[in-house]
């Protein structure tokens, strides 16, 4: 990693600045020229396009403390991004920028991305069955914030904010909750782990494969356990209300934090009076964390020997890379965070069900490391928000434009299609396409970290080790 | 040392390791269970048994693509599967334009063989197009890159299926025969299951012959053998592979008409759920091993059909899936080379 520079480089500064200033201003004049023209300026797009050049133009590497102006400035944009986001320009084809409410899954979906570039970024382990980390915590939070158990257990309070006193089952804070379903995520992850990681690549795919589908399968029949009669999972129609995460009312007077985010009291301070915008910026949060972790765990010596294993196993453990130790470590990691976004997300919809766990699902968050670029952060927060922003809404905004301009009975262009087409039905086939393309043209994504680039460019001798 | 030298006293020769004995144990509960619900209701295992054999017959001829191409290139093709799926809609769009319900039996009979032929082309030519367009270019890659674009292929099939037919389940014509052939403990065989048999069993012959007895069969087992040996020996590799997937799709097809006509339902997510059962065969069998993929398609196929069916102490339906992953895990952890595979060097 490296240090700050405390020395402004001038020579260097002009040297590596001037062939982005030209760049960068032919980018910016065509992307104005085809917004405009397609969906209108406004004083937004002229603002973004300004921040724009002034983050890529200068090379901010070469000003001291230079780079955490990069940082800090998106930071500071997706921080503040609920109170522009109405304000913000379209883009042509996919439409507005994401509501709040989107952008509260992109975070959740970006966090799940994070964690799963872990296993699959860093140590090269591909996890066919993340969502089965996913569906852990959520089900955690479902187990222990919720009314579920109100049958066997009469009442269990242990700081659980916005519920009322009298609520049956089992109502703990979700603060905490985040936590135990991190931690227990990450024992199922070491328990399938210490079995299968001594396998080669491809068929620890297919095991990975084999518990994402076991996963839901538990989750669809657990609400009648080996015919106990015991309810685990209450079946398909999932288990709800799961409560909001929140503060109480004693925090909510001495500091002002929202006693609860779907009830936020009048002594909340001003600010935090939209649910919405508590979500969004705890997940915000989330994601931070995640990343500075990321970040850290890759420097560290146990990120090094993941690194190692990933580009030449034999190699690693010639070295004296403990191979099992280290695989498992990112097992735990990835389904760490796995399981902090499964119960964040189980509490921001507030509801768990069992649909939300195919096989499906963890092909998209896939989907989302290798479009971004495996093994880089950036890369997979770029994909991440793409990708979840494509899902919820970007895809119906597609649709909506392509079904105005070409199909029949409302064609503004060209009549092609005889009926508008539903293009968020073929959602999959469009991440396929996305993977299959990026596999063939690009394998190491589209912002891809130098290392990865170059073990694609050269080839990785990944060949198996005998571990039996 | 007293403990080590009764051990040494008690086994001589073989010291069998825990796994073995759990296995052996598993293996003798399974059977325990197998024979009190064939006392308690022997028609219904015998009906089983059928249904078993003839579902496991479809996915033997999955399964063997899977091994095929495993075999060849160490890549599992999962799009194979969608393959399958694809020939079985193409299968239903025929039953229906061709209009060979109520037909005589020479017509009906000439027109199966027809679609089975035009099924194989359709299936094999998709999966030799799937296998130039999708993993040519990425034979030295990473080996995790080939199998992220197979997972990519799945996926576009499934929507081509999806654009094809619909979101709803495509029901085929039901064209077979259903006359009684005999039956066994007042069950009865039926034509429209022996058909499945009819058409699988010399389709494997071929395909033996093929592999053991021709030239392309050579080139195939010698690619498979050593990629780099092979092509210094004059094998043109890109062609055997090309072939090798020529093969397999046409397997598919075979597979996708009788599912298609037994079924008579194909959905655009079948694929996927049959494919992996298929996989799971393989796998049981010894991935690479094309008589392993066929007894381990059985074994599948009889499994599935006695939890499905079965009434002593039995998971029941909801659990088939759960159970068939449970045991593709426990091969693959325990036992990667499967049932009749050998142990290679490279490990598994």
């Amino acid at each position: 990693m490296r240090r700050p520079n405390l020395t402004f480089d001038r020579e260097a500064f002009v040297r590596e600045s001037r062939p982005r200033l030209v760049k960068g201003l032919i980018a910016a004049a065509v992307g104005f020229f085809l917004i405009t023209v397609l969906s209108g300026a406004t004083l937004t797009l002229i603002l973004a396009v300004i921040i724009g050049l002034a983050l890529y133009v200068p090379a901010w590497d070469r000003v001291p403390f230079g780079k955490y102006v990069v940082t800090g400035t998106v930071i500071a944009l997706a921080v503040l991004y609920p109170f522009y986001q109405p304000d913000m320009f379209e883009i042509p084809i996919f439409g507005s920028f994401p509501s709040v409410d989107t952008a509260v899954t992109m975070l959740i979906f970006i966090m799940m991305a994070l964690g799963l570039n872990i296993v699959v970024g860093y140590a090269g382990l591909l996890d066919l069955g993340y969502v089965a980390f996913y569906a852990m915590g959520a089900y955690t939070a479902a187990w222990f914030a919720s009314p579920h158990f109100s049958e066997s257990i009469k009442s269990f309070h242990f700081g659980a904010v916005g519920v009322n006193e009298s609520s049956g089952g089992i109502h703990v804070s979700i603060w905490i909750v985040l936590i135990v379903a991190a931690i227990f995520t990450a024992f199922i992850g070491v328990l399938i782990g210490l079995p299968t990681l001594r396998l080669r690549g491809d068929y620890l795919a297919i095991v990975t494969l084999g518990f994402g589908e076991i996963m839901p399968q538990i989750a669809l029949n657990g609400d009648n356990l080996f015919n106990t009669g015991f309810n685990l999972t209450n079946g398909p129609q999932g288990i709800n209300p799961i409560d909001p995460p929140g503060f109480g009312t004693t925090l909510e007077n001495a500091l002002g934090l929202p006693e609860s985010y779907l009830a936020p009291g009048d002594n909340a301070f001003w600010l935090f009076d939209s649910s919405l915008e508590l979500y969004f910026w705890t997940a915000l949060g989330l994601v931070l964390f995640t990343a500075f972790c990321s970040m850290r765990l890759r420097d560290s010596r146990l990120g090094r020997a993941w690194i190692a294993i990933r580009e030449d196993e034999t190699a690693a453990a010639a070295m004296g890379v403990p191979l099992m130790r280290t695989k498992t470590w990112a097992y735990a990691a990835g389904a760490f965070f796995g399981g902090i976004a499964g119960a964040y997300y189980a509490s921001f919809k507030s509801g768990t069900f069992p649909a939300d766990f195919y096989f499906n699902i963890s092909v998209f968050i896939l989907c989302m490391v290798i479009l971004g670029g495996m093994g880089n952060i950036w890369g997979v927060i770029v994909g991440g928000g793409f990708l979840a922003d494509l899902n919820q809404e970007g895809l119906g905004n597609i649709g909506a434009w392509i079904n105005e301009r070409f199909s029949t009975g409302s064609a503004e262009w060209v009549e092609v299609f005889k009926e508008p087409i539903d293009v968020p039905l073929y959602q999959f086939g469009i991440f396929g396409v996305i993977l299959v393309l990026v596999m063939l043209f690009k394998p190491e994504g589209l912002i891809p970290s130098s290392r990865r680039k170059a073990e694609f460019e050269e080839g990785v001798h990944d060949e198996p080790l005998v571990t039996k | 040392m007293a403990t080590q030298a009764s051990r040494i006293r008690l086994s001589p020769g073989y010291r069998p390791n825990p796994t073995t004995i759990l296995g052996v144990v598993f293996v003798a509960l399974i059977l325990v269970w197998l024979i009190v619900n064939l006392v308690k209701t022997p028609s219904e295992f015998y009906n089983l048994v059928l249904i078993g054999v003839t579902n496991g017959a479809v996915y033997g001829l999955i399964a063997l693509g899977y091994s095929l191409v495993y075999g060849i290139l160490e890549l599992i093709n999962f799009a194979h599967g969608d393959v399958f799926m694809l020939g079985g809609m193409l299968v239903a769009t025929m039953t229906a334009s061709f209009g060979l319900k109520g037909e005589g039996d020479l017509v009906l009979w000439g027109g199966i063989l027809a679609m089975l032929l035009i099924t194989m082309a359709f299936c094999a030519g998709i999966n030799t197009t799937i296998e130039i367009v999708a993993y040519k270019r990425l034979r030295n890659a990473p080996r995790l890159a080939p199998l992220i674009t197979a997972i990519g292929m799945s996926f576009i099939l499934q929507n081509i299926g999806l654009v094809w037919k619909g979101a709803r389940p495509t029901s085929v014509d039901s064209i077979l025969p259903r006359g009684e052939i005999f039956s066994i403990g007042g069950v009865a065989y039926t034509w429209n299951r022996f058909i499945v048999l009819v058409f699988t069993v010399p389709v494997l012959l071929a395909l033996i012959w093929l592999v053991q007895r021709t030239r392309p069969g050579k080139a195939m087992r010698a690619t498979a053998q050593d990629r780099d040996a092979a092509a210094m020996m004059g094998i043109n590799v890109n062609q055997t592979i090309s072939f090798t997937f020529f093969i397999a799709g046409a397997l598919a097809g075979a597979a996708g008409l009788l599912f298609a006509l037994y079924t008579t339902n194909v959905h655009f997510t079948t694929g996927f759920r049959v494919g992996l059962i298929a996989f799971t065969a393989a796998v049981l069998g010894g991935i690479g091993n094309l008589p392993g993929a066929v007894l381990g398609a059985l074994i599948i196929g009889l499994i599935e059909s006695f939890n499905n069916g079965l009434g002593w102490v039995t998971p029941g339906s909801d659990w088939t899936t759960s159970i068939i992953f449970g045991i593709l895990i426990v091969i693959l952890v325990v036992r990667p080379e499967g049932l009749l595979g050998e142990r290679t060097p490279e490990g598994a």
